[in-house]
């Protein structure tokens, strides 16, 4: 590996931009999710920034079940992050449609529209299990080949 | 060949330090907010990762624009560190600016649309107290140079206190801090988004953001005019500024437009005019 390749992906790791897309959860999950950023877990300790903006995005944290409405802005949503990128499942719903896996308006999880990477379990997720994830996510997200230069 | 490498030097150190200077920026702001924050070199390593990804443009604007402001800002800082004219290194800067508007205003997004037109605003209040500023160097040193400053043998903050004030907002809004930071902050959750900088991806944001690091060590540098005797006045002056605007941000919302403008042309024109008469009076 050369010095290049060395210090992008030292980069990649210390500097993971999220986007967090409520894909039609109950709120548990999202509350979990934003609660990394607080002081009390403070992940930009570690160069991690909640982005509004799928432009800017390096790894998307998507919770809830996917249903028929919302599946079209989830893919639009992944297609507009540039690559390289990662997803993270959070949650027994985006994991794959949890208590409403079985309703007729739900898709079921994540991975049935976009490519999912990392899964993450509970209802809620905690704090310490999304963090988990993400630090997977990113050695995923280091790995992957160089965009073009 | 002397001087293409005393530029580069130039360049590489105000890089360094524009970097760095972001890094304290986060880490303090984190430590106002009761959190630890990332590392000093924490941008630098947000700048490399927005390098190596994947470009992706709607309109070829969006892939010259950020080229332009980053030279631009680059020149300028340039002129500055070979005391220039201080009205030719406004004018090339402001060139730049012009550009991230157009990339911006490029794109149909009404997020980096709106953004574009407020940084229009931003650049109308902010260059004229800046072009003011620069005719007040002219009238206490009798030259546009900022040479004249160092020559003065005095702080010019003792002459043009008022007028310092008045640069100070300009500073806030250049450095795209609250209560001015209308047209694109640095933190994610604004209301238009990432403002001007919405549509900008990988690459070509990166190179926004290394043209913000040398934007703020221009305005750092102008800053230090104001006490340009000695090195520790020219060092002490823009770091308390600096500080006195990452605090400011932490404790002030975001304002309008309106306000921006009642501030900039009210009450900071009031100021340099006061100044000024009292400077020839």
């Amino acid at each position: 590996m050369g010095l290049i390749d060395k210090l992008i992906s030292t980069a990649r790791r210390s500097s993971p931009w999220l986007l967090h897309f409520d894909c039609g959860s109950c709120n548990g999950c999202d509350i979990e999710t934003l609660a990394c950023l607080t002081p009390v877990y403070d992940v930009e300790r570690f160069g991690v920034v909640n982005v509004g903006n799928p432009k800017h995005a390096d790894i998307l944290l998507v919770t809830g079940t996917v249903n028929l409405r919302n599946r079209e802005v989830l893919a639009v949503l992944y297609e507009q992050m540039p690559e390289p990128k990662v997803v993270v499942a959070i949650g027994a719903c985006g994991l794959s449609g949890g208590i409403f896996r079985e309703a007729p308006n739900v898709v079921g999880g994540v991975d049935k529209v976009i490519p999912v990477d990392v899964y993450v379990p509970g209802c809620p997720a905690r704090p310490e299990a999304i963090i988990d994830g993400v630090v997977l996510a990113l050695e995923k997200f280091r790995g992957k080949a160089l965009a073009v230069l | 060949m002397q001087t293409t490498a005393l530029a580069l030097a130039v360049l590489g150190a105000a890089l360094l330090l524009g970097g760095l200077l972001s890094g304290l920026d986060r880490r303090l702001t984190a430590r106002l907010q009761s959190r630890q924050g990332p590392p000093f070199t924490q941008p630098f390593f947000d700048v490399i990762k927005l390098l190596a990804k994947e470009r992706m443009v709607t309109n070829p604007w969006q892939a010259f624009s950020p080229l332009a402001t980053l030279s631009a800002a680059a020149c300028a800082l340039l002129l500055f560190a070979w005391q220039g004219d201080l009205l030719v290194i406004l004018f090339v800067h402001m060139a730049g600016g012009v550009f991230l508007v157009l990339g911006a205003m490029a794109s149909p997004s009404p997020y980096s649309q709106i953004a574009g037109q407020r940084e229009l605003w931003q650049m109308l209040c902010c260059e004229t107290l800046l072009f003011v500023m620069a005719g007040a160097l002219y009238l206490t040193t009798g030259s546009f140079r900022v040479s004249g400053a160092a020559a003065l043998g005095e702080p010019l903050l003792y002459r043009l206190p008022l007028l310092f004030a008045a640069f100070l907002l300009a500073l806030t809004v250049k450095m795209r801090k609250s209560p001015f930071d209308l047209a694109g902050c640095h933190h994610a959750h604004q209301e238009l988004v990432r403002g001007v900088f919405t549509e900008y991806v990988g690459p070509h944001l990166g190179l926004l953001e290394i043209a913000h690091w040398l934007e703020v060590v221009l305005y750092l540098a102008i800053c230090s005019l104001f006490w340009a005797t000695g090195p520790w006045g020219m060092i002490l002056l823009p770091l308390t500024a600096f500080l006195a605007v990452i605090v400011l941000d932490n404790v002030s919302a975001r304002l309008t437009w309106r306000w921006m403008l009642g501030w900039g042309w009210g009450a900071a024109f009031v100021l340099s005019a006061v100044n000024l008469f009292w400077l020839k009076g």
